[in-house]
């Protein structure tokens, strides 16, 4: 991943990057009447119920917010938003070859081009729905002022994290589709073992400790900080997921650098 | 610019006896798989502006030379360097999208040969002209017929002139209009200096567009020269059957003279012969002629029909037929017999040289029973010595009546 060759080639194809996630964000609606806002639909639908069966059921555990109206929803909103960029991302990259073999048996391209497309994409999906959750903060008055702009770098985590993986998921489902099967179950355990429609309080102590080893429970919490506690997230909670994502970023390049040659064979 | 060069490229596939093989391979780093060789130690050059037709039977690994040449595939041996831009038009379309809009896919498909969105923007005008597919271009591409596909696809491949075109089978789909004008861009680019590499098999695509073929079996490059002689020597090839063999002769201009079969019947003797009985090499046009065949047979043959076709300096067959159309096939030929075939007919021919080429079969076609396929089995010329001056390869002369109204 770390090629300066890689970088070139996907600058020289900028074009057809960028093209291609314009198409498809207006392709994915352009024959519906309603466009982007099923883009939302998805999303805000899943924030509304949980919201409806959860809040009454929550509250008590967010402690130091009994005041605020809607915490509950803030803090699910944040986690939801934050997770649906990860799940999204990985749930892409993983068929993304697959997905495009067509083109790839047909043209030349740079194959780095296509996870490429699958960030950018899913990044717009996320600005749109982010963007209608800071207008509803500043609406409801909890504009969560300075810390915001921690969300960039935990933003750039958690690309850095979801690439490496995603490109290695992704490499290894063309040599073996299993891996594809195996993600979607694991992302729905992983959200489920995740604080985003429960907080971590409300867990017996037990069960807490366990939590320690998922690696995406201080990036959430993170999110949840800033938006809700309106304060800075503790940076030095992420250092494990940093090392982690260093050791994806390697094995996504490893994979995928050493077979993108054997891809086209597979597909 | 546009110069290729195949060093020794092989492609093997891998085949594993389970799918639980693959991940013992990729965990214990052992080999498990086996290779299935479809290419083998190819190597050829071209040089820039040569026009290369790749002819062979299905699977004998044209497709895969090309797209390892394109790119798309890696070689397991050996290596490609191809200098300058390839176009290429691999089979149907070019990974099209089916929501999107001809338009669209125009713009993907030039985004993905490394063009920025203002040229394509820029050349637009010119791919919708050239494929002639009026509003359908602002339709999604699921409405097109599979020649629409294929005229969008060759006006994006060809919108800017590369250096190295690859074009395989993908003319066969359109229209003759379309496939007239596709010729016709594809002539103009190698004109231009633009390298060609076609796959086809259409003979008359091959003769007219490249100066040089090369002929694949089972992954192997068995033949590389002229186009008449490769395309000659891959008839015999798919006419050979069992014990039948091909043999290559030189002949003294240096053409390559191509005879196969099986041999219970061989031609003996032919000859040209006017009309004192006299071997001619040399005919006037319209001059009334005897193609003399004298025919032998080794072995008791059911049914014998000769066949033979009249081609021009190009390979092209101007006229042909055989005794099987002429209801005069020969039946329950005993061995040893000698026949000799007069055939007369005036040699309605333009000025030039031709060949006969003979076939002695069972039926209409080589393909079941070929005893013995002969190309350039005689060459003749046709002068013209006392018609008027005329263009072409045909007599046809006409009488020419004009008035006034």
């Amino acid at each position: 991943m770390l090629h300066p060759v890689m970088f070139r080639s996907l600058w020289q194809y900028r074009g057809f990057v960028w093209g291609s996630v314009l198409r498809e964000f207006n392709g994915k609606y352009r024959e519906s009447l309603f466009g982007a806002f099923w883009a939302v639909a998805g999303p805000l639908t899943m924030i509304v119920i949980y919201t409806v069966v959860f809040a009454q059921l929550m509250r008590p555990t967010l402690p130091g917010h009994e005041s605020t109206r809607f915490a509950f929803s803030i803090y699910l909103c944040a986690g939801v938003i934050a997770w649906g960029l990860f799940a999204e991302m990985l749930g892409r990259m993983n068929s993304v070859f697959l997905e495009h073999g067509n083109l790839i048996k047909k043209a030349n391209f740079p194959r780095i081009c296509l996870p490429t497309i699958v960030v950018f994409s899913a990044l717009i999906n996320f600005g749109i729905l982010l963007g209608i959750y800071l207008f509803f903060l500043t609406i409801i008055g909890h504009w969560p002022g300075w810390p915001i702009l921690s969300i960039l770098p935990l933003l750039v985590l958690q690309l850095l994290f979801t690439i490496g993986l995603g490109v290695a998921l992704g490499t290894l489902n063309v040599f073996f589709r299993d891996v594809g099967q195996i993600t979607g179950v694991v992302l729905q355990f992983w959200f489920w073992l995740t604080p985003i429609v429960y907080t971590l309080q409300a867990l017996p102590v037990s069960a807490r400790g366990f939590m320690r080893f998922n690696p995406l429970l201080p990036l959430i919490g993170a999110w949840q900080t800033v938006f809700l506690d309106r304060s800075w997230p503790d940076f030095t909670s992420l250092l494990p997921l940093a090392v982690l994502t260093l050791l994806m970023l390697w094995l996504g390049a490893w994979l995928f650098l050493g077979r993108v040659g054997e891809l086209v064979d597979e597909l | 610019m546009g110069y290729l060069k195949v060093r020794n490229v092989g492609k093997a596939y891998k085949r594993y006896p389970s799918k639980w093989a693959r991940l013992a391979e990729w965990i214990t780093g052992r080999e498990w798989h086996e290779k299935h060789w479809v290419l083998r130690d190819i190597s050829f050059e071209v040089a820039p502006g040569e026009a290369v037709g790749f002819i062979g039977v299905n699977g004998a690994g044209k497709s895969t030379l090309l797209k390892i040449i394109t790119g798309t595939t890696q070689p397991t041996t050996g290596s490609v360097d191809a200098g300058g831009r390839i176009a290429a038009l691999l089979e149907l379309g070019m990974g099209f999208h089916p929501d999107f809009t001809g338009r669209q896919n125009a713009y993907m498909g030039g985004q993905i040969r490394g063009l920025s969105t203002e040229q394509i923007s820029e050349l637009m005008p010119q791919i919708e002209a050239f494929a002639e597919i009026s509003d359908y271009i602002d339709q999604p591409m699921r409405t097109y017929s599979s020649g629409m596909q294929v005229r969008l696809a060759f006006s994006v491949a060809t919108a800017l002139r590369p250096d190295i075109l690859i074009v395989d089978e993908a003319l066969s789909v359109g229209d003759a209009y379309f496939q007239h004008k596709s010729f016709n861009r594809i002539h103009e680019f190698s004109e231009q200096g633009t390298t060609l590499l076609i796959v086809s098999h259409d003979r008359s695509a091959i003769q007219n567009l490249c100066d040089r073929a090369i002929l694949l079996e089972r992954g192997f490059v068995i033949k590389d020269g002229y186009p008449e002689e490769v395309m000659d020597f891959y008839n015999a090839i798919i006419a050979e059957k069992e014990n039948a063999t091909v043999e290559v002769r030189r002949l003294e201009d240096g053409r390559a003279q191509t005879t196969s079969g099986t041999g219970e019947a061989t031609v003996a003797d032919i000859a040209i012969l006017d009309e004192s009985g006299q071997r001619v090499e040399f005919v006037d046009v319209g001059q009334v002629v005897t193609l003399h065949i004298e025919v032998i047979t080794h072995a008791f043959i059911e049914r014998l029909v000769l066949g033979y076709g009249i081609k021009d300096r190009l390979g092209q067959v101007i006229y042909g037929t055989n005794t099987h159309l002429k209801e005069q096939a020969l039946l329950n030929v005993p061995a040893g017999t000698r026949y000799v075939f007069d055939i007369v007919f005036p040699a309605n021919l333009g000025p030039g040289s031709y060949s006969i080429q003979t076939a002695l079969c069972s039926t209409d076609t080589h393909l079941v029973n070929n005893y013995e396929w002969r190309d350039l089995a005689l060459v003749f010329n046709v002068l013209n010595i006392n018609k008027s001056h005329f263009a072409g390869c045909a007599w046809i002369d006409p009488e020419i009546k004009i008035s006034t109204i």
